[in-house]
């Protein structure tokens, strides 16, 4: 609890030295009205509407092209990157409207990091992947740079792994470890909000559990959105759980529910393992 | 210790195929067709192979320090390649920077920065054509825009100018296959953490392209230096006794020295102009090695 109000009042402080202030009035990072998503003519996101709440792990899970990646890009603005996407409904995190022009993507991306299904660190060496952020967000002090990637290393568990060869190409790691730099990479511009889509299902299960413990480690500091198409992890690390299909939410509640009394017959067919 | 008999099992699982004589046709279609590849493959280097050795026995004696660092003469045994060399050295001065701006230029824009319609649709397929386009157009191009409109004169900076233009669209479609081959998660990695469009493309996507980029470079130079067309065409000169000094000096180039010397009716100038071709062709090997080694060593693997 204490920990959780020193965070809240750093970030305060963080916000108002900003020009581009983000309001922080409610608990819920993101609140999501009506979200609609077309690729071209197909609809893949269909009037979604929830609340995320802060500090939590929140699990999206369902089969496979019901949209929950696009779901979670829509969340950073990712999925602008694809021309034919539109959208409508509006999208708040931390009741700014991320869609309008006055909110910054850049900005709204530096406050929500996200980690991709396959490992993807830059082709360059361990210490400056962690850098990239920092650097291009203006921090060029070597000493300060030399601590986030220190202690961004330390908060994503690999910092004993790599700490002696910092300077080495980060392809030279292994998959497991190639993740970890991705969130380390995350962390080093403190964001508020992790987006993490299959985080996983490239890595073996050491690898994964390291990342699973990872996520309950670091659900006290920030609020976790997690893709998963494995209904175990889902049930460990998650606190809510949204079940979708076909772009819609069938249904959205503690994660316990979910699994132990989903209200609507999909859902536990899905949970059961029936379909997907 | 298991696994002769696991062998064994596996094979009694799959009947032995029928040798018929469907299999036999296949066979020989294979060993047909294997040939006729191989032979293809024999006839162009048996070609090369005789280039190479009547250019080699010909031009092998005239091949020597003085040959390197003398002017062009009436008499055979005087003649030199030295202007041609440094032409050609002064010409790429000029080449190289323009068509690597301009080619790697258009490239970032159109991949990186250009609206999808009809318009780029347009442009990109103009610059697919543009490749096709027989050098002597550029000549064409060379001599009334640079040499004529721009009163250029028959300098190095009117040969430069029109030889980066030929060489253009070979640099712009290199360097688009090599920006194309970044993975879009780099992108998408950069871009998710704040990035602008800018810092993306300097940070990230042009560092991971440039060996490709480079490549492409070298090797669409190389094009350069051994056409002739659009030089005769903008009237570089076959015959000079000095040294170009500046960018306004007129100038002659390899081959343009070559192809006067091979269309004398003497035969020690022909002698000569094999000579020039090894000249041109180690230079060529240089480059093309260097392109290779470059590729090799610095191309990301993604
Ligand atoms: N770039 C794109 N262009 C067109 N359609 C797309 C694009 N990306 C996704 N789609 C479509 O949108 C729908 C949702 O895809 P999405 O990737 O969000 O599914 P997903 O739930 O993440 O699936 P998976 O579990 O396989 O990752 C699919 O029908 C897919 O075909
Ligand atoms: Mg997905």
């Amino acid at each position: 609890m204490q920990s959780e109000k020193k965070r809240d009042t750093m970030l305060q402080t963080e916000d108002n030295r900003s020009t581009n202030q983000v309001k922080k009035e409610t608990s819920n990072v993101y609140k999501v009205d009506k979200l609609n998503l077309w690729y071209g003519k197909d609809q893949a996101l269909k009037d979604i509407t929830l609340d995320i709440p802060e500090k939590t792990v929140t699990a999206i899970i369902g089969p496979s092209g019901c949209g929950k990646s696009t779901f979670i890009k829509t969340l950073n603005r990712l999925t602008e990157m694809v021309p034919i996407v539109k959208t409508s409904g509006e999208v708040y995190y931390r009741d700014n409207n991320i869609f309008n022009k006055k909110f910054s993507v850049e900005k709204l991306r530096t406050k929500v990091g996200m980690v991709f299904q396959k490992p993807n660190p830059f082709p360059k060496s361990i210490y400056e992947n962690v850098v990239y952020g920092p650097r291009i967000h203006g921090i060029k002090d070597k000493k300060v740079l030399d601590e986030i990637v220190e202690r961004s290393l330390k908060d994503a568990a690999l910092w004993d792994e790599v700490k002696d060869r910092l300077k080495e190409n980060a392809f030279g790691l292994s998959g497991g470890q190639q993740q970890r730099l991705c969130i380390a990479r995350c962390l080093a511009i403190e964001p508020d909000v992790l987006l993490m889509d299959e985080p996983t299902s490239a890595l073996d299960p050491i690898s994964t559990l390291k990342i699973e413990e990872l996520v309950q480690e670091l659900k006290k500091k920030y609020s976790i959105i997690i893709v998963t198409h494995n209904m175990q992890q889902a049930g460990r690390i998650s606190d809510r759980t949204a079940f979708f299909l076909n772009g819609e939410v069938v249904e959205y509640d503690d994660t316990s529910n979910i699994f132990s009394s989903p209200q609507d017959q999909r859902t536990e067919d899905y949970v059961s393992g029936r379909f997907g | 210790m298991a696994l002769p008999e696991q062998d064994a099992a596996t094979v009694a699982d799959y009947p032995e195929v029928e040798d018929n004589s469907n299999e036999k046709k296949r066979q020989l279609k294979n060993k047909i067709f294997k040939g006729i590849f191989f032979g293809a493959v024999l006839f162009s280097l048996l070609m090369l192979l005789i280039l190479l050795v009547r250019i080699f026995t010909q031009g092998i004696g005239f091949l020597n320090w003085e040959f390197m660092t003398s002017f062009a003469s009436r008499n055979a045994d005087e003649a030199g390649i030295q202007a041609a060399i440094v032409g050609t050295f002064w010409m790429m001065v000029v080449t190289a920077p323009v068509a690597f701006v301009l080619g790697v230029g258009t490239a970032v824009y159109l991949e990186e920065y250009a609206p999808t319609n009809k318009f780029t649709a347009l442009i990109q397929m103009n610059i697919s054509n543009l490749a096709g386009v027989p050098s002597i157009v550029f000549g064409l191009l060379g001599l009334t825009i640079f040499v004529r409109e721009l009163s250029m004169g028959r300098s190095v900076l009117a040969g430069g100018l029109t030889m980066a233009l030929l060489i253009l669209p070979i640099i712009v479609v290199a360097s688009q296959e090599a920006i194309r081959s970044v993975p879009s998660e780099m992108r998408e990695a950069s871009f998710g953490m704040g990035a602008t469009k800018w810092q993306t493309m300097f940070r990230i996507i042009f560092p991971a392209a440039l060996p490709g980029i480079l490549t492409g470079n070298i090797l669409a130079l190389s094009r350069a230096i051994g056409e002739t067309a659009p030089l005769i065409m903008i009237g570089a000169l076959t015959y000079i006794a000095f040294l170009p000094d500046n960018v306004f000096s007129q100038f002659t180039v390899m081959p343009i020295q070559i192809f006067n010397w091979t269309s004398r009716p003497q035969e020690e100038f022909h002698f000569i102009a094999a000579a020039g071709i090894i000249v041109l062709l180690a230079m060529l090997l240089l480059m093309n090695s260097i392109a290779v080694w470059i590729r090799n060593k610095f191309q990301q693997r993604f």
